[in-house]
């Protein structure tokens, strides 16, 4: 046989063998593991946000149980997802945000709970029940949380300022801050603060609605420093932007690093804005799911819930762990301007319509 | 072009019987073919299988949960390029990309040409000194840019100190341009240098005899033998400065979409992998289409 | 054998193109200026990230004053440390099988005609045309088809990580070594090849001893080119780890979401220092030895002779 022909057979005989691969895959429906309180089977791989949790509490756990923990860090929720979805991600607890949970659930790409592994859900706040991605909590339980609103410099727009996504959106308020104003570059936040400027829900689907918010957004664009989501709020204190797009925790955090906090103010719009959450899940084909509920349980024990929290100072649903909070953050989390949760709206997947967001965005931003 | 690749052909030394002549040639192919063959095997096992894979799900669909899905296989995503937005994308990030192979080649060739001009022992640490910045960590470094370029940056301060006020290069199209020729000029320099090194300079000697001129030398003698690394080079910035997409999110503010921007968005935003993968196999078969076109223009007969 | 080898050995040449450049000053003048200006361009941002490592204030850009915390930071932080050991096996393992491979391949497509050398050359071309994102998910499709395959067939628990990192980095690197070895092997002096094989009648011979070094700079050139970009690459490495397996740049790049702080300056620095001192190192291990890696001594003599012919 020619080398020519040996290899058109081997490149034959392996689509052939992978094909096969990727149809028998994955048909095994998924079911919640049978775990006990506290109980370990094997070591725990965590794939979780960077900065998220101390290493040290991770070696605490370590110590308790006599399981070695490893922790690997994604940057997207959506750089995330694939790769569980893939399988063989070696993962045995994975932290997505709320619209992705509902994703994950969908592709049957996370295990149900043992809830009766995890006495400590109740810890849980009742603001964090019967949430519109996961409404029995069968899935996961909620890690921490913030919202996404505006944060401004004093120095630059006083104390009187309208606390009104206008300060963005309307050219009359917004256009005296031209050039030092910055929008997260995330279709589905800065789309959604267009919608909700508009009165607008920010799942809205409506085609009209949705082209509304895109002109209001590329109307502004003029305005803009920049799009931007990671660094948001340095771009603030820096004194490169004076009027920021971003998220809560990241901008509290931010705040605290300069020389007087108080000159920065951050809130959510009257119109409305997004309230996130992170939540822990189990991924379908986790090698230890026993260990990740006994984690999970773990996490949820009020000094746990403390400790994650004051470390990575975002909020906590652990109401448990309340009392044991700073002062400053929790006077931050419980400030009505901070966390409105009457008006506040968690982004949902809506399915084929995200491809209109998406492309929307991309319109807007030219 | 005297010294240049003799056809491999002519290369089976001694004329003989035609015989002898097909025989040898069929050695000649084999000991190609076999030192081809584990580079060959590596990238047809972890190369091609997997392009294979992503090429499938370009003719796939998006589902409701951004899945792709193999029903209603077809062209759909394809047919989606034609849309005006992806066009405009198209040609923005072609003009940017070109814009960044020009200054690079421009800056990078009379920084290879004067590389090999110095003794053997320096050129190797001046070599390594070009590289050594790029060990650091590149977003590290797009950072520092923007640091550089920011409103109280050290550009801004100069050009106010200057009695020009405060230029603010931040967050646009120059920021990116400037980014991406500092993140790939390196790549325009190691071929450059690579092939200016071998070129024998009694043909530039013979050359200033016949032409009298620096300039005259240079176009005629110097530049067409190093046309290898040129080329090498244009293609080694110009395809990454198409798919950009961290220094214009970083050092433009994300206010220009760029092609490579886009698609990221489809996949790791949109979640819509069809639309991504059919986007990559046409910018990939227009790349490949270009870069033997440029190769049949300027390189074969090196 | 080997004395005449070295005096092939490429260098000489180039001493020459000095000489030339030498008798123009002004040219000289402005190449030099050029090549000032060149360095000050690259190393402006690493100044900036050199000085601010030592500045007290969360922020890159806001001095806060003069601390070596974040260096203190960095020898207590275990994470940074296993990605940068990650990072650098990778690199390496993935530099040195590469450049064999691509310097093979690149020889072979410029040297011979055989049967499939343009789908070869074409396929050669892909991994450097596709873009990373299209990369990073067909190798995270394909790997864990892959390991499904060879879990089902064998029953082995194989998950991705280190290997598939590495493998992953050799499939775009040998790309783009070759493209580098090509750039010098193309128009190169084929006569002294030839001549050596008639002497000595042995392919690998000629190659070893005349071919080899007169093509060393262009594959120490797709060597530095491979190890940079296998040393900055995020999206393929995302796609292609797994537990564990969490490199430098891919733990930097999940650190912006909370903003990127002179910690990683920091590491940036400590990498920069070492890979300075390395290079000095092998500057004076060359030199007590009484020769440089490329164009010895002996180079001088064959680039005469060549002269003469």
């Amino acid at each position: 046989m020619s080398t020519k022909s040996l290899l058109r057979l081997l490149a034959g005989t392996l689509s052939v063998v992978l094909i096969a691969a990727a149809c028998g895959g994955d048909d095994d429906g998924v079911s919640s593991a049978d775990c006990d309180v506290g109980e370990t089977d094997g070591d725990l791989a965590i794939y979780n946000w960077a900065e998220y949790i101390d290493e040290e509490q991770l070696a605490a756990f370590s110590d308790e149980f006599g399981v070695s923990v490893t922790m690997d860090v994604y940057d997207s929720n959506e750089a995330m997802q694939p790769i569980i979805a893939a399988g063989n991600s070696g993962y045995s607890l994975i932290v997505p945000s709320d619209y992705m949970v509902a994703i994950l659930i969908a592709g049957e790409d996370i295990q149900p709970l043992n809830k009766d592994a995890i006495p400590n859900l109740a810890n849980i706040s009742s603001d964090f029940r019967g949430l519109v991605y996961d409404p029995e909590g069968d899935y996961t339980a909620p890690y921490q949380w913030g919202t996404t609103g505006i944060a401004v410099d004093t120095a630059v727009v006083g104390t009187d300022f309208p606390r009104t996504w206008g300060l963005i959106f309307d050219p009359a308020i917004a256009d005296q801050y031209a050039g030092r104003i910055s929008l997260l570059n995330d279709p589905r936040e800065t789309i959604g603060a267009a919608l909700k400027y508009l009165g607008y829900s920010l799942n809205s689907t409506s085609q009209d609605e949705l082209d509304e918010a895109t002109a209001l957004v590329a109307a502004s664009r003029d305005r803009l420093a920049a799009f931007n989501t990671d660094s948001s709020d340095e771009l603030l204190t820096t004194g490169e932007t004076a009027v920021a797009h971003g998220y809560s925790g990241d901008m509290f955090t931010q705040f605290l690093e300069t020389e007087d906090p108080s000159q920065y103010v951050y809130f959510v719009p009257t119109e409305g804005g997004t309230r996130w959450i992170d939540n822990m899940g189990i991924p379908f084909d986790a090698p230890s799911p026993c260990t990740a509920h006994t984690f999970i349980n773990w996490l949820l024990e009020a000094e746990n819930g403390a400790w994650l929290s004051n470390w990575n100072y975002y909020g906590t649903p652990n109401t448990a762990a309340y009392d044991l909070l700073d002062e400053d953050l929790f006077d931050f989390i419980s400030d009505p301007a901070v966390a409105p949760v009457a008006i506040l709206e968690e982004i949902v997947d809506t399915g084929d319509f995200e491809v209109n967001y998406s492309d929307a965005f991309t319109e807007a931003k030219g | 072009m005297t010294l240049a690749a003799v056809p491999p052909e002519e290369t089976t030394a001694g004329a003989a019987t035609p015989e002898f002549e097909r025989a040898a040639a069929r050695a000649e192919s084999r000991r190609g073919f076999l030192i081809a063959v584990p580079a060959y095997l590596y990238l047809i096992v972890f190369f091609a299988v997997p392009l294979g894979i992503v090429f499938a799900y370009s003719f796939a669909n998006r589902n409701r949960f951004g899945e792709a899905v193999f029903t209603n296989i077809g062209f759909d995503a394809y047919r989606r390029l034609a849309e005006p937005i992806v066009r405009d994308i198209l040609f923005r990030s072609l003009w940017l990309a070109l814009l960044t192979t020009g200054i690079c080649l421009l800056i990078g060739y009379p920084f290879s040409y004067y590389l090999t001009t110095r003794s053997s022992k320096v050129r190797n640490i001046l070599l390594v000194f070009v590289m050594i910045p790029f060990w650091s960590n590149f977003l590290v470094r797009n950072y520092a840019w923007r640091v550089i370029l920011g409103k109280d940056g050290v550009i801004s301060r100069i050009t106010d100190f200057l009695g020009l006020g405060e230029v603010e290069i931040l967050f646009t199209p120059s920021a990116v341009v400037l980014g991406l020729v500092y993140g790939f000029l390196p790549f325009m320099i190691l071929p450059l240098y690579a092939s200016i090194e071998r070129i024998e300079m009694s043909l530039i000697e013979a050359g200033r005899d016949l032409y009298a001129s620096g300039w005259q030398s240079f176009r005629r003698i110097l530049f067409p033998l190093s046309k290898p690394g040129v080329i090498a080079g244009s293609i080694l910035v110009f395809v990454p400065s198409l798919g950009a997409y961290v220094t214009p999110e970083i050092l433009g503010g994300a206010k220009t979409t760029l092609l490579g921007s886009y698609i990221v968005t489809q996949f790791l935003t949109a979640r819509n992998w069809p639309v991504g993968a059919s986007l990559s196999f046409v910018l990939m078969a227009v790349m490949l289409l270009a870069t033997i076109v440029y190769f049949r223009a300027g390189g074969r007969n090196l | 054998m080997t004395a005449v080898g070295d005096r092939l050995l490429p260098g000489a040449s180039v001493a020459r193109v000095g000489d030339f450049a030498r008798r123009f000053s002004l040219t000289r003048g402005a190449l030099a200026a050029n090549a000032w200006f060149v360095y000050l361009f690259f190393y402006a941002p690493i100044a900036l990230l050199v000085v601010f490592s030592f500045s007290a204030d969360r922020n890159v850009g806001r001095w806060g004053g003069f601390t070596l915390g974040w260096y203190d930071d960095f020898i207590g932080n275990t994470s940074i440390q296993n990605a940068i050991w990650v990072s650098l096996r990778v690199a390496l393992l993935s530099t040195v099988i590469s450049v064999v491979l691509g310097t093979l391949a690149a020889f072979a497509i410029e040297r011979f005609r055989f049967r499939g050398r343009q789908a070869f050359d074409a396929l050669l071309y892909l991994p450097i045309i596709i873009p990373d994102v299209t990369m990073a998910v067909m190798m995270l499709l394909f790997f864990s088809e892959f390991f499904d395959l060879l879990n089902l067939l064998f029953g082995a628990d194989l998950r991705k990580g280190f290997a598939s990192i590495t493998v992953s980095h050799i499939a775009f690197n040998i790309s783009f070594v070759s493209v580098v070895v090509r750039a010098r092997l193309a128009g190169m002096d084929r006569r002294l090849e030839e001549a050596a094989m008639d002497l000595y009648a042995s392919r690998w011979k000629a190659f070893r001893h005349v071919t080899l070094p007169q093509i060393a700079p262009g594959v120490a050139g797709g060597a530095l080119l491979a190890l940079t970009l296998s040393l900055d690459d995020v999206v393929v490495t995302q796609f292609a780890s797994g537990p564990g397996a969490t490199t430098l740049p891919v733990y930097v790049f999940g650190l912006i979401r909370r903003g990127v702080t002179p910690l990683i300056n920091s590491v940036s620095v400590v990498m920069l220092v070492a890979s300075v001192g390395l290079v000095l190192l092998s500057l004076f291990v060359q030199r007590s030895r009484g020769g440089g890696a490329v164009g010895p001594p002996g180079a001088v003599a064959a680039g005469r002779s060549r002269r003469r012919s």
